[in-house]
């Protein structure tokens, strides 16, 4: 199982966290402090694997950005490797050729991204479609909402107009 | 004036275009972004949490305005800071009709609250509400908070609904009402241990996603107990056989394999199923050759499968055709360049020589480079391989190695374990007592805060007893051997509480035994102690009872006791002490300094530490003065369990139980007209598919698999028979080509049989390598004498037949007479001296630099391999099962790639924008993923992602120059 999935830059900044497992605020600063010590220090060529405190950690680094899970000791660490890069090529696909600063920017969509890959720590859908399909969803039925939202603001620009207009 | 209009509406739009967040979201993220520090970016973010605090209390808060503040509490929360004020406005967003609104709180609480938190009884009825909601969005929004959020008390209140919903038409709802009771299985076993017959169920699913889904709870309920699955085996094979035949569609293949998160898990299973059970393994061996013979190991996801294989192989009844094949891909894992192979294959390497510990002995070098790396996690992972392979024969090589690499970390936790792998092996497959006391010392001098109390308790009662044999030469030899190293140790200037205890008990009992060193010097040494820097009162009372009992030795011999100044100051100091332990031995101490000797003998005789003390626990000296009570009118004692008032403790807890059941939570609402609480009773509250409700008698179940069992044979697998079994009917359709039968199976005998899957191929893989390796042995002079020293002395010693004795959690007294013949062994035993050991009783595989006696113990173990590939050709039933469902694969598999010509249509183009992670899909993919234009790193992409970012006023900091390259570029 995973017990949560993190985001970290390369300058130890976070940009994404989940948690699967019950931590209190506290130990996740701890947590996140202690790993970004581990995995930002690690070099190029090694595992992409740290054991801490009896789990797992897997990391993977794309351009600046870590994206680590961990896991329980008898899980399989290739695997977890290719749910991240699974979950990668997903953001990759919504966000069209993604970049940390889209995820910086909308890391609320990240997430909803993410809650329809994993849930409760396992990984619930391996199919790329099948996951596009669900946040398209989504997506629709949200822009119809903002669409009103944006009517609204739309009337409002008009009422700002004829104000500037009358004071003219 | 135009002008004027046309800029107030770009204002305005800007608020909610272009990245859909207000400009002082898209500031605050812009601030942190350039924060040069942590204390900075701690600032910025309390400025921001203390306004929102402020805003968010606001009355008539606009909507939208409140998603903004809600997701800035996100942000900040995110960035470990404390945003509990806002969680109430997150829960009161999930009340919204609004869709958007309604995920934004509930993604919001399941971030925000834990399961235990006081406001999820607030959620719940909004839950149970979305949970009936027409639109499958809400519905799939609450079943995700419902996977957070839903504690022990709360199932009841929403369990009935989730299993309404496996049955829902949507399949992402289906899939995550799986998901959400394997949730509720984790968190309460108890409370859906009637609704496993839907897990069953929903393995049939015709929608592969909900049947992956479905095999999380089923590798759960397995795990827990195997026993009552059994029945499945069949099926499990059958799917996994499917999905290796790449029956799922396919959106469900991840670079060129099929469906491999689902073979990963159905793997996973069947480990678990096939673990010491020679009939279920039987089913599995077909499909776990077939998997081995189509791996692929380009891609990382294919040696993910192939690891797994790998796994299930070891775990499952062993067949020796599968382990050539594991030790195979294995031994491919550890020639790798990569760290990530190496590191699988050193675990699977763990794996196999559980099995046959011969394994090993191939891949000699490649484990010391590993053990030799500077990957710590690397290293950490073949030590963990030296442990599982540990024998007596190497046991100090390993041992002095783990000691050597546990003084130089840090990492406390990993210490801990690494200590006490140690001693567990020191304990148990110690050459002599010699070397088991210096080990011992050097892990609690390194390590002695972080070992079992235990350990110390085991060395002390070790070297009190000696080892239960009787040369008592040898004994004292042993002690006065462990005081001399003691006293050195001593002159450390840091040494573990633990660790001192131990010293101090045994200077106390054997510190002056022989003679060497006297009374006085001793009880200084102990004085010393208690002045050392971490010194605590435990050992401050070792050092005192120590030296109460030199003295009185001292006294008992009719010597004359001189007291130390030093000493004098101890016992004024303790007899002062805040611990009135440590008070009662300083004034014991004193009042035993005048006693007479033979009182004193009396109360402490000479090493007696071993001796028993007789504990009369039915308290038979007091029977004279019981009877004499009863006798003068006394009433008889009346043992516990027959008094009256507490009749029967355990009635009295279910009753307590019953009792607090019945004051649980209600969930359901008032105005409902049902009369039984939904808890109670769940079949009855919601009465739409009861079918899926009620659950399915196991009576039914069992008669579906007798009728499987009554077919014809498993072997001959022809997947219509699977179907029939599996009662996969719906999933057979959609997954499979329509024009497939099963006829077409046997049809395909071609001349790919023998290419592919022929004995003879098998036959020349497996000594083909094996060649290499030799060749490769013969041209490697430059390994270095020392590692092919190491290289001997852990792996040389396997022919011991020696296997790891069971349990015993104490070093068992053996091996004394050896012990006797050198008393005088090396302090530390180095690698070549065991290795001296080792040579003479086991043939050395690498010892190339000697030519004579090697050269034909090169021969040998390979010879025994040959043995091994040896009975492979001869013809079984189970070869020949193996050999016809291979004949089926190579024709279904030009069916699937002749159905798709534009093969990797979605994926191809990922490929290349992802395409330096793999460089072998990149060549394959690069041809078909040239003509799409969907998307891909182009220069218009990132340029008006950059004026958007100018646009909110964005720009790449200094110290951040990657911040705007694509994340897979």
């Amino acid at each position: 199982m995973i017990h949560f999935v993190i985001l970290i830059s390369r300058q130890g900044k976070v940009r994404l966290t989940k948690w699967y497992s019950p931590y209190q605020q506290k130990e996740r600063s701890t947590v996140i402090r202690e790993l970004s010590g581990l995995i930002l220090t690690r070099g190029p060529k090694l595992c992409n694997f740290v054991e801490w405190k009896g789990y797992k950690v897997v990391y993977r680094r794309y351009a600046s950005l870590y994206f680590c899970m961990c896991i329980d000791p008898d899980d399989n660490e290739l695997e977890v490797l290719e749910i991240i890069h699974h979950f990668v090529e997903i953001l990759d696909r919504y966000f069209g050729s993604v970049c940390e600063l889209d995820l910086i920017f909308n890391f609320h969509k990240a997430y909803y991204i993410l809650d329809e890959i994993l849930i409760a720590g396992e990984l619930q859908e391996s199919s790329k479609k099948a996951v596009a399909r669900v946040i398209a969803a989504q997506k629709t039925s949200t822009n119809l909402a903002k669409d009103s939202l944006v009517e609204n603001a739309k009337e409002e620009t008009g009422s700002i107009s004829n104000m500037i207009s009358q004071a003219i | 004036m135009e002008q004027l209009k046309t800029i107030g509406r770009e204002l305005a739009i800007g608020s909610h275009g272009g990245w859909g967040q207000s400009k002082e979201f898209l500031d605050l993220v812009k601030s942190i972004g350039e924060a040069r520090s942590k204390a900075e970016e701690d600032r910025i973010i309390l400025r921001e949490v203390e306004s929102l605090r402020r805003r968010i209390a606001e009355p008539d808060v606009p909507r939208r305005k409140m998603k903004d503040y809600i997701i800035r509490l996100v942000y900040a929360e995110m960035l470990g800071h404390d945003a509990s004020f806002g969680y109430i406005h997150a829960v009161k967003m999930t009340h919204h009709d609004a869709l958007p609104l309604k995920r934004t709180g509930y993604l919001a609480v399941t971030l925000f609250l834990s399961e235990d938190h006081d406001l999820i009884i607030l959620i719940v009825n909004t839950i149970q509400k979305d949970l009936r909601s027409d639109n499958y969005l809400v519905v799939c929004a609450a079943l995700a908070a419902v996977c957070k959020l839903i504690n022990e008390e709360t199932i009841p209140a929403v369990l009935p609904q989730v299993v309404d919903l496996l049955a829902h038409p949507k399949e992402a709802v289906r899939k995550k009402a799986v998901m959400a009771l394997h949730r509720f299985y984790q968190r309460s076993p108890a409370s859906v241990s009637h609704l496993v017959s839907n897990f069953r169920k929903r393995l049939c699913d015709s929608d592969p996603g909900v049947m992956g889904a479905t095999l999380c709870p089923l590798f759960d309920l397995i795990s827990a107990d195997g026993n009552s699955y059994k029945d499945l085996v069949i099926s499990f094979v059958g799917i996994l056989k499917q999905v290796a035949e790449r029956r799922l569609p396919k959106t469900y293949d991840y670079h060129q394999m099929a469906a491999p998160f689902i073979q990963i898990k159905l793997l996973k299973i069947l480990a678990l199923l096939g673990s010491g059970d020679k009939q279920a393994s039987g089913h599995m061996y077909n499909v776990l050759g077939d998997i081995f013979r189509k791996s692929e190991q380009s891609s990382n996801i294919g040696n993910a499968v192939l690891y797994e294989t790998i796994c299930c192989v070891s775990s499952i009844y062993p067949n020796a055709k599968l382990l050539e094949a594991a030790a195979e891909a294995t031994s491919k894992f550890l020639k790798s360049d990569s760290h990530n192979l190496k590191y699988m294959g050193v675990d699977a390497l763990g794996r196999l020589i559980r099995i046959n510990p011969d394994t090993a002995e191939e891949h000699q070098l490649a484990v010391i480079d590993c053990l030799e790396d500077p990957d710590d996690t690397l290293k950490r992972k073949t030590f963990e391989l030296l442990y599982k392979m540990t024998k007596s024969t190497n046991v100090e090589v390993i041992v002095n190695r783990m000691i050597e690499y546990m003084i130089n970390i840090s990492d406390n936790h990993y210490k801990t374990e690494i200590a006490s792998r140690c001693v567990e092996l020191a304990e148990q497959f110690a050459p002599t007592n010699e070397w088991f006391i210096q080990t011992m010392n050097k892990v609690f001098e390194h390590a002695g805060d972080l070992v079992n109390v235990r350990v110390a308790h085991n060395l002390m009662r070790l070297i009190a007893e000696g080892f239960g044999e009787d040369d008592e030469g040898a004994e004292s030899q042993l002690r006065s051997s462990a005081v001399d190293s003691y006293l050195r140790i001593l002159r450390e200037p840091k040494l573990p509480s633990l660790f001192l205890q131990v010293i101090c008990w045994v200077l106390g009992e054997y510190g002056t035994a022989d003679g060497k060193y006297s009374a006085a010097y001793i009880i200084g040494k102990l004085c010393d102690v208690t002045e050392a820097l971490l010194c605590d009162d435990t050992v401050k009372a070792y050092a005192i009872s120590a030296i109460m009992k030199i003295c009185a030795f001292e006294i008992a011999e009719g010597r004359k006791v001189e007291m130390l100044p030093e000493c004098q100051s101890l016992i004024d100091e303790l007899s002062t002490s805040h611990s009135t332990d440590l008070q009662q031995r300083a004034y014991e101490l004193q009042a035993f300094l005048c006693l007479e000797s033979q009182a004193v003998e009396r109360v402490m005789p000479l090493d007696a530490s071993c001796e028993d003390i007789e504990i009369d626990k039915n308290l038979t000296f007091l029977k004279d003065f019981v009877q004499q009570s009863i006798e003068n009118g006394a009433r008889p004692y009346i043992p516990e369990s027959e008094r009256s008032g507490m009749s029967n403790v355990s009635n009295f807890k279910s009753q307590y139980q019953h009792e607090a059941s019945s004051h649980m939570l209600r969930f359901e609402a008032y105005e409902l007209p049902r009369p039984s609480p939904a808890h109670v009773i769940p079949q009855v509250s919601v009465p739409t598919p009861i079918a899926d409700l009620v659950p399915v008698p196991e009576t039914t179940y069992n008669s579906k698999t007798s009728q499987a069992s009554k077919l014809p044979s498993v072997t001959d697998a022809s997947s219509a028979a699977h179907g029939l079994k599996l009662h996969l009917d719906g999933v057979q359709r959609r997954w499979g080509r329509p024009t497939y039968s099963s006829s077409s199976g046997p049809s395909s005998t071609t001349s790919t049989e023998k290419t592919t899957n022929g004995v003879t191929h098998i036959d020349g893989v497996s000594s083909q390598p094996r060649d290499k390796l030799n060749e490769s042995r013969r041209q490697q002079p430059e390994v270095s004498a020392e590692k092919q020293k190491l290289a001997a002395s852990l792996f040389g010693g396997s022919a011991g037949k020696t296997e790891k004795k069971a349990t015993s959690t104490q070093r068992a007294p053996k091996g004394n007479t050896r012990n006797a013949e050198r008393p005088g062994a090396t302090r530390s035993v180095s690698p070549e001296t065991s290795k001296e050991k080792a040579a003479p009783s086991v043939p050395d595989l690498l010892d190339l630099g000697e030519p004579n006696p090697t050269s034909t113990t090169i021969v040998d173990p390979f010879k025994q391999l040959e043995g091994l590939v040896g009975p492979t050709p001869v013809p079984s039933p189970l070869d020949n099962s193996v050999k016809t469902s291979g004949l089926e694969t190579p024709d279904l598999m030009a069916a699937v790639y002749t159905d798709l010509p534009p093969s990797g249509s979605s994926s191809g183009s990922l490929g290349s924008t992802i395409g330096d992670m793999y460089s072998a899909d990149k060549t394959s993919n690069t041809a078909t993923s040239a003509p799409s234009i969907k998307k891909g790193p182009f220069p218009q992409d990132s340029l008006r992602k950059d004026a958007r970012a100018r646009q909110v006023g964005v720009t790449p900091t200094g110290n951040n120059p990657n911040l705007f390259k694509d994340l897979l570029g």
